[in-house]
């Protein structure tokens, strides 16, 4: 057992303003359109609603845009066409549907940095995360597919497999474009066509993606884009000619979906809420596992649903834990998401602001310890700073529920069983972190962890070719890989 | 020498903690990103050449070529807002040539001693050496560190051997090499660090390089160095200073190392007493640099004196 090491708490570092970065934003345009309609069979829409609403920058509260709102006429007439063009989609060779889908991927590379910053515009992720993550990880994800598309035989040796017809997709908001090629990329590689509605406050980078697929010649109606809020997604998961209905965001709404789909021969994918352990041993390298653990909560805001929210702490390392976590949150820079130098952005809407500062106030209220470090927030847009709860206990609400901020909650172990058994203490199952240097450990952790992804010393990497998905309510079926290849073809 | 007892790397490592390669590459790695512009970009780059340690260390070196060296550390350009450098670096017989030109100046004059950069010579030879370059009037004394007693296990030796050159250094100021290259493992470097600070003054250092391997100073042994170092002041109340030497020659990257100061250990860090470059071509891009944010475009490469050698 390491030494606990003396630490004179009196003693501190100066993180002043000695030397402070200027402002450096990115000035790319984005070229967002004022307006966007609809994308059905192949081009742009108006709704037959007549309605449109804003999409807001939670960055500075402005317009971005005016988004249609797809109503249920407007649905019908999306699944028509994607039905319309199923049966030659279906039948074209893997190859040429492979042809599309790496077009796609190189056309998002050539315009990687207009669609980074008209994320960061629409969603408030900071734009070094939307230029170095999200958008590079989404044309991975067409150019992975588009290499399966015609490999599927060896997906099921001996067998064949099948697409399954019209697929209904359902995204969030904390990621919108990587959401959209995660989904999107394997069921058109396995011969799907699709009815894709993005998440109400974030379809900028959705509306943008029909440009590239125009411009990459994909035959009308194999992808069809509608937008709107929550009644346009119960049309699309409502409606007779869907397959299959493939869902990522709160387990409320997984839960209403499943309710409704009950008895219908329609398949589904969940991918829902988490509220993952990330569990620091007493052997682990500290530096980095803080390093892990501010970027397991902190990266996109905490908006992630396989956020390392709830932070396992050996009860021998805490108190450095602890400290080291406190010092590393006095230089993350929050603020402008449009500049490079931006770690912690906005909040994606006033709604999540609200909700945040909601499960916080319970937080302090039930008597955990907070630490937030000073820092200026910008007086417009959704800001939150980044927050620690010290002495949570596992009946504390924001040890239960998934908080989906810049909200880390930190709990204390003994032993490995004990850290086991508080990591699934919830119920979710969607990821987990291991922080040690014994390699037997990782392995008997990983095991024995119920979710559906273990990092160790490590978080919140992703591949496309490492599966994604949940165990208990964090929902079902998987994304990436040949297990999600597989959750959008049947073996016949 | 009286000789410590016994310390073993194991229990060393089990004490300050282990690194883990990927995590510290992943953190350096976003300095990288960070976009250093305009005002805190001149500051930075005046900041790096108050740090800088211009060094020459070659077998061909003579007295003209220390003037040389003195003179354009003195004044780096004609441009008056530009500092002087904190030191040149040279090798001991050189020192009472630089002392002539540097007395009464800020430049302080670095040399390095020690049978550097091997370090293969009898201990007596290496105190010799640096009781020489000391009389002579070197201001701060760079050691190389046994790499091949460290390897071999033999920690309380590469200790004792730093505790004697320091005690043989007197007032001057002493800065340990690790030759980080040579240790090779982010866990060695970061033991070689605590074995250094414990038997450091305030105020002395320990540096990554000799400049003289195929590899020297990165991002990632500067940044487990300056861990250690930040370690060690919670721990203890001592301020050890850093420098990254070998490999530092653009602008650029002397800005990525600074950030990583800034973040790392603050305000307090930031000046040539607590941080030093061990670098010569690195000057003249600094230089260039801040130049061009003056006056908005880059001059020629002969407005500059280019090689080092022609110091």
């Amino acid at each position: 057992m390491p030494a606990k090491r003396p630490n004179n708490p009196a003693r501190e570092l100066l993180f002043g303003d000695l030397w402070e970065y200027d402002p450096a934003p990115e000035t790319a345009p984005a070229h967002i359109a004022p307006r966007y309609d609809l994308f059905i069979n192949g081009q742009f829409t108006a709704p037959k609603s007549k309605k449109w609403f804003d999409s807001i920058s939670p960055g500075n509260e402005q317009k971005v845009s005016e988004i249609a709102l797809a109503n249920e006429v407007d649905v019908n007439a999306a699944f028509a066409a994607a039905s319309a063009a199923f049966p030659k989609w279906s039948k074209a060779s893997g190859a040429e549907r492979g042809k599309y889908l790496y077009r796609i991927a190189r056309l998002l590379q050539d315009r990687a940095r207009e669609f980074a910053v008209a994320e960061t515009i629409d969603g408030g992720k900071p734009i070094r995360e939307s230029r170095d993550f999200d958008v590079p990880v989404a044309a991975a994800h067409f150019f992975y597919h588009a290499g399966w598309a015609d490999k599927l035989a060896y997906a099921a040796p001996g067998r064949t497999l099948a697409p399954l017809g019209v697929v209904g997709q359902i995204i969030p908001w904390n990621f919108p474009l990587l959401m959209l090629a995660w989904k999107i990329a394997p069921a058109l590689a396995c011969g799907n066509t699709i009815v894709l509605k993005p998440a109400e406050t974030t379809s900028v980078t959705a509306m943008k993606f029909c440009s590239i697929l125009q411009d990459a010649g994909l035959p009308p109606g194999v992808l069809n884009i509608v937008t709107g809020a929550g009644d346009t997604g119960t049309n699309i998961v409502h409606h007779p000619a869907a397959a299959k209905i493939a869902f990522t965001g709160s387990t409320t709404i997984g839960k209403f979906i499943q309710r409704t789909l009950a008895g219908t021969d329609k398949r589904i994918t969940l991918e829902l809420g988490g509220k993952a352990a990330n569990i620091v041993f007493e052997d682990a390298p500290i530096d980095q596992a803080v390093e892990g653990i501010v970027n397991g909560i902190f990266f996109n805001q905490g908006h992630v649903c396989c956020a390392g929210s709830r932070l396992l702490v050996q009860e021998s390392v805490a108190d450095e834990v602890l400290r080291k976590l406190k010092m590393r949150l006095r230089h993350l820079r929050v603020g402008d998401p449009l500049d490079k130098n931006t770690d912690i952005g906005a909040i994606n809407s006033r709604k999540q602001l609200e909700k945040i500062q909601e499960l916080v106030k319970s937080g302090v209220s039930e008597g955990a310890e907070i630490h937030q470090p000073a820092c200026k927030l910008p007086k417009r847009g959704f800001y939150f700073a980044p927050t620690l709860f010290s002495n949570v206990s596992l009946s504390h609400r924001i040890a239960r529920e998934e908080i989906f901020g810049p909200v880390l909650s930190i709990l204390t172990f003994r032993t490995p069983e004990e850290a086991i058994e508080k990591a699934h203490n919830t119920p979710y199952g969607l990821s987990a972190g291991v922080w040690t240097d014994k390699g037997s450990r990782i392995l008997k952790m990983s095991t024995e962890l119920k979710a559906g992804v273990v990092w160790a010393n490590t978080y919140n990497k992703f591949d496309p070719a490492s599966p994604f998905g949940g165990y208990k309510e964090s929902g079902f079926g998987r994304e990436g890989g040949k297990q999600g290849l597989l959750d959008y073809a049947q073996i016949v | 020498m009286a000789r410590s007892n016994p310390i073993s790397l194991r229990s060393l490592i089990s004490e300050i903690g282990p690194v883990d390669q990927v995590g510290i590459e992943e953190r350096v790695a976003k300095y990288i990103t960070r976009s250093i512009k305009k005002a805190s970009k001149v500051q930075a780059l005046k900041l790096a050449v108050s740090m800088v340690d211009l060094t020459t260390l070659e077998g061909k070196d003579t007295p003209g070529k220390v003037a040389s060296l003195c003179l354009k550390a003195l004044h780096p350009h004609d441009d008056p807002s530009i500092p002087s450098t904190a030191a040149v670096c040279v090798y001991p017989r050189l020192v009472k040539h630089a002392k002539k030109l540097l007395r009464g100046s800020s430049v302080k004059i670095a040399s390095v001693a020690t049978a550097f950069p091997s370090g293969q010579a009898p201990l007596a030879t290496r105190l010799s050496e640096v009781r020489a370059a000391v009389s002579d009037g070197a201001d701060e004394i760079d050691m190389v560190i046994s790499r091949g007693a460290f390897l071999a296990g033999e920690l309380a030796l590469v200790q004792d051997e730093i505790a004697a050159v320091r005690d043989a250094c007197g007032k001057t100021t002493l800065k340990a090499i690790l030759e980080t290259s040579e240790l090779e493992t982010y866990d060695n470097i970061r033991a070689a660090s605590f074995l250094a600070m414990r038997v450091l003054r305030p105020g002395d250092f320990i540096k990554t390089s000799t400049g003289k391997t195929s590899s020297n100073a990165t991002l990632g042994n500067n940044q487990v160095m300056l861990e250690a170092i930040r370690d060690f002041y919670l721990e203890t109340g001592t301020e050890i200073a850093m420098k990254p030497a070998g490999g530092i020659r653009t602008a650029k990257q002397a800005i990525q190392f600074l950030i990583a100061v800034k973040e790392t250990l603050g305000d307090a860090w930031l000046n040539n007493a607590h941080y030093r470059f061990g670098a010569s071509a690195l000057l003249n891009d600094l230089v260039r640099q801040l130049v061009k944010e003056k006056t908005g475009a880059y001059q020629a490469p002969y407005t500059f004196s280019e090689a080092s050698g022609s110091y």
